[in-house]
């Protein structure tokens, strides 16, 4: 009068609730569920093999600093960087007293003083970058009413990160017969609507490398990209090798509270 | 609160102790009522890692309330500055980005414990008689989860903040006659703006601790009746049970060793894969987003919220009952709702779906139909599937997701399924699947000491 129990029963729940997370996550990855985002409509961006990648992934500190100089020289005429102070530049190995001599090319509007006035002085290593407009209007103005956003996040704001904002500024083509093109815009296959307000910003050898690399748009385009994506993650580096202690010691932690466990519940009959 | 069966709770009730145990004893027995909750609890002894999921959720729980005040320290909910100080905190604060990465994917898991912790009460019947106010208490906080989770999303005040903000606010608008009253009451104003995030702000720092005082209660019920098991029979004996310290609480501490490897793979590696880009842009009230997307956890809500895009009345005349809009907010809650009255209408009187032949397919169409839901809640309102609109599909979803409770638990199942004969002891079956498992281990590697996994 034994009762038929089958045991496998609790095994196969919990395999199927972990297959669907499986499942799941990859269509996800996959980006077949990918909620809908804002780059939607434009091709998807390339995916490139940077060296902040991968667990253990870092910047290359020589990129940044030419990132930097295609910022300063090109994108700062239009956008603002107003989330990064100049102090923080000492993460791309730069020098405080480099750090400090750079800022000291910047003149910033402080004040009001004691008389109630507000007035120019010279960059200090705790200012942030000087926004190109006023304001915000001022900006549109100046940009055919389309405004320049700010960059200090550009690359966690878009679907695809720094993939996309690479293949963007590499990625103006002519438009294909019969795509009609407004004036004032410009035909990008990677951009939402294939259209932006802003014109190429790059051409070759627009900057002089202080290192002496030839730049290419292709080169400009990979370290002003790179530049940008430490502007918005400056904690990556340390995250990403915090995170490998933290999983190492997790995994040697589950192991052994897995055998430990094994250990105590023997006991039960 | 003493279990009837309670002869492994040690000898520290019976004889009056002594020493700084006893003198607290005599005073508050704060300790002895910790003892009996967490070392000397008696719980079936065949409970599967899915009955790790509840103390998983409570410790999620502790670990949101204390990330959660740190962040409050630094963070500033006011329109022009909320975005900048999160910012700030991710920036400039000394490990403020781990302590945010660690709240925001916090929430994702929260989540994704609760869910499975309910769908495996979903699966063995815990919530039936006698566990019918546990389950309730359950829902109130996944109820008070959801709240806290929509407040919480706004506070960075980035574009998807503010959009679903005002599209989640909205929907009371669809409630009769006193709608647009209530969503100006909720907004503090004529839209949504510094009122609303300061009210935000203040109801996502209060909720945390109401779901503490209902989870309090959730725990005190489950003292009164106990745990349920994958047979879903009841403890008869006292072999059928092991007091909760060692064994649980040693199963639960290897729980939660692999789910913080999971938790800080997300927190270290990807933690903005779970989040939305659109949220690290700075709110602006006029620009809409090309798509407005809630959290994961909330799309197969949305997706019940955009199904009904019709207004229901008398076919051929203007008389309309039910506006679309108000229709979607009806599904949604109802779906919500459906669950409280669950222990009723669910007339089966075996508890464990492993014994019911015919509830298992339909429980795990349930499920599919869930994640299902959550796929059209994520695709925009005009996608497709197979050529034909997804909302479609989506509608079908809803119609099985209340048929399952509304239709088959309460009137099908129950007619066409036999009562199966039960097993009679959990002790003998826990036994007979031990004892199997050395056999099968001995046979397969007769020279080792036959203990396999
Ligand atoms: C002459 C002014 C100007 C310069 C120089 C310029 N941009 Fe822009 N940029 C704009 C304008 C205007 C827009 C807004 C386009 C729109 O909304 O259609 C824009 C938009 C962008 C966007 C947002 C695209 C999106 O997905 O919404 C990025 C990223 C960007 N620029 C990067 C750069 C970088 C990097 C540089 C330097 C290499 C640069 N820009 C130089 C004017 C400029
Ligand atoms: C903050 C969220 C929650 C916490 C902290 C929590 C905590 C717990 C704990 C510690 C247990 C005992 C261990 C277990 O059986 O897994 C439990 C049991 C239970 N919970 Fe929850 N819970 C939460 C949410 C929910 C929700 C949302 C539901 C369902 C709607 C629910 C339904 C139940 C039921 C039915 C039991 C008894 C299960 C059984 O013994 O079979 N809980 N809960």
């Amino acid at each position: 009068m034994k009762p038929q129990i089958r045991m496998a029963g609790g095994y196969g729940f919990a395999l199927v609730v972990v297959a669907t997370l499986v499942v799941v996550a990859t269509l996800a990855v996959a980006g077949t569920i990918r909620p809908a985002t804002a780059a939607e409509g434009g091709k998807a961006p390339p995916k490139q093999d940077w060296s902040f990648n991968g667990a253990l992934g870092t910047y290359d500190k020589a990129a940044l600093q030419r990132g930097l100089q295609v910022y300063r020289e090109v994108c700062s005429a239009c956008h603002s960087l107003k989330r990064v102070a100049f102090r923080n530049l000492e993460a791309l190995g730069y020098s405080p007293e480099q750090v400090k001599s750079l800022s000291a090319e910047y003149e910033i509007t402080d004040g009001p003083n004691d008389e109630g006035d507000f007035f120019e002085r010279v960059g200090l290593p705790s200012d942030r970058f000087p926004a190109p407009f006023a304001n915000d209007n001022a900006a549109r103005a100046a940009n055919n009413g389309a405004l320049p956003p700010d960059l200090s996040l550009i690359t966690k704001a878009r679907a695809g990160g720094a993939d996309y904002l690479h293949a963007l500024l590499t990625g103006y083509r002519e438009a294909p017969a019969g795509h009609e093109v407004p004036d004032g815009l410009y035909y990008n296959e990677y951009y939402a609507s294939q259209q932006l307000a802003m014109a190429p910003p790059l051409t070759e050898g627009q900057v002089e490398y202080a290192d002496g690399t030839p730049s290419s748009v292709e080169q400009m385009s990979s370290d002003v990209t790179q530049f940008l994506a430490w502007a918005a993650e400056p904690e990556l580096e340390a995250r990403k090798q915090m995170g490998f202690k933290v999983l190492l010691f997790l995994f040697v932690l589950s192991v052994v509270m897995f055998f430990a466990t094994r250990r105590v519940w023997s006991r039960v009959e | 609160m003493s279990a009837p069966h309670s002869s492994h709770s040690g000898s520290h009730n019976a004889t009056p102790a002594k020493g700084f145990y006893g003198w607290m004893e005599a005073r508050l027995p704060a300790l002895s009522l910790f003892n009996k909750t967490l070392r000397d609890f008696p719980e079936p002894k065949n409970l599967s890692y899915l009955w790790n999921f509840g103390s998983l959720a409570g410790i999620v729980l502790v670990i949101m309330i204390l990330s959660g005040i740190v962040l409050a320290t630094q963070y500033t909910p006011h329109v022009d500055m909320a975005f900048d100080s999160v910012e700030r905190i991710m920036r400039d604060v000394n490990y403020g980005w781990l302590i945010r990465y660690i709240h925001a994917n916090g929430a994702s898991f929260f989540f994704l414990v609760v869910f499975i912790h309910m769908f495996r009460g979903l699966y063995y019947g815990s919530y039936k008689k006698p566990r019918e106010l546990l389950w309730i208490l359950g829902v109130i906080i996944f109820l008070l989860m959801m709240a806290t989770a929509f407040m919480g999303y706004v506070l960075p005040w980035g574009q998807m903040s503010f959009w679903g903000a005002t599209v989640i606010t909205n929907l009371f608008s669809a409630i009769p006659l006193v709608g647009e009253g209530i969503v100006q009451w909720l907004w503090g104003g004529f839209a949504v703006g510094n009122p609303t995030l300061n009210r935000f702000f203040a109801l996502h720092y209060l909720f945390p601790f109401v779901i503490v005082g209902v989870v309090i209660f959730h725990i005190w019920a489950l003292h009164v009746v106990g745990s349920n098991n994958p047979l879903g029979i009841d403890v008869r004996e006292e072999r059928d049970q092991i007091p909760f310290h060692p064994y649980y609480t040693f199963k639960d501490l290897f729980g939660l060793s692999v789910f913080l490897f999971f938790f800080a793979l997300f927190v270290f590696y990807a933690p903005n894969y779970l989040g939305h880009p659109d949220n690290y842009i700075p709110a602006d009230p006029l620009v809409t987003p090309a798509h407005i997307v809630p959290e994961w956890y909330f799309l197969p809500f949305y997706a019940m919220l955009r199904a009904i895009t019709f207004d229901i009345g008398i076919p051929f005349t203007d008389i309309v009952f039910v506006e679309a809009k108000l229709g979607g907010v009806l599904v949604m809650f109802g779906a919500i709702g459906v669950l409280f009255i669950l222990p009723w209408l669910d007339r089966s009187p075996v508890r464990s779906g492993r014994f019911r032949p015919l509830f298992k397919p339909c429980y795990w169409l349930f499920f599919v139909c869930c994640v299902f839901l959550g796929y059209v809640g994520a695709k925009p309102a005009d996608a497709t599937l197979l050529g034909l609109p997804l909302q479609w599909f989506g509608l079908l979803g809803i119609v099985y997701y209340f048929a399952y409770f509304l239709v088959l638990l309460p009137f099908v199942l129950p007619k066409l399924e036999k009562v199966p004969e039960l097993p009679v002891s959990i002790a003998d079956a826990y036994s007979e699947k031990s004892s199997g498992k050395q056999k099968a281990a001995k046979e397969q590697n007769p020279t080792e000491e036959g203990q396999a996994e």
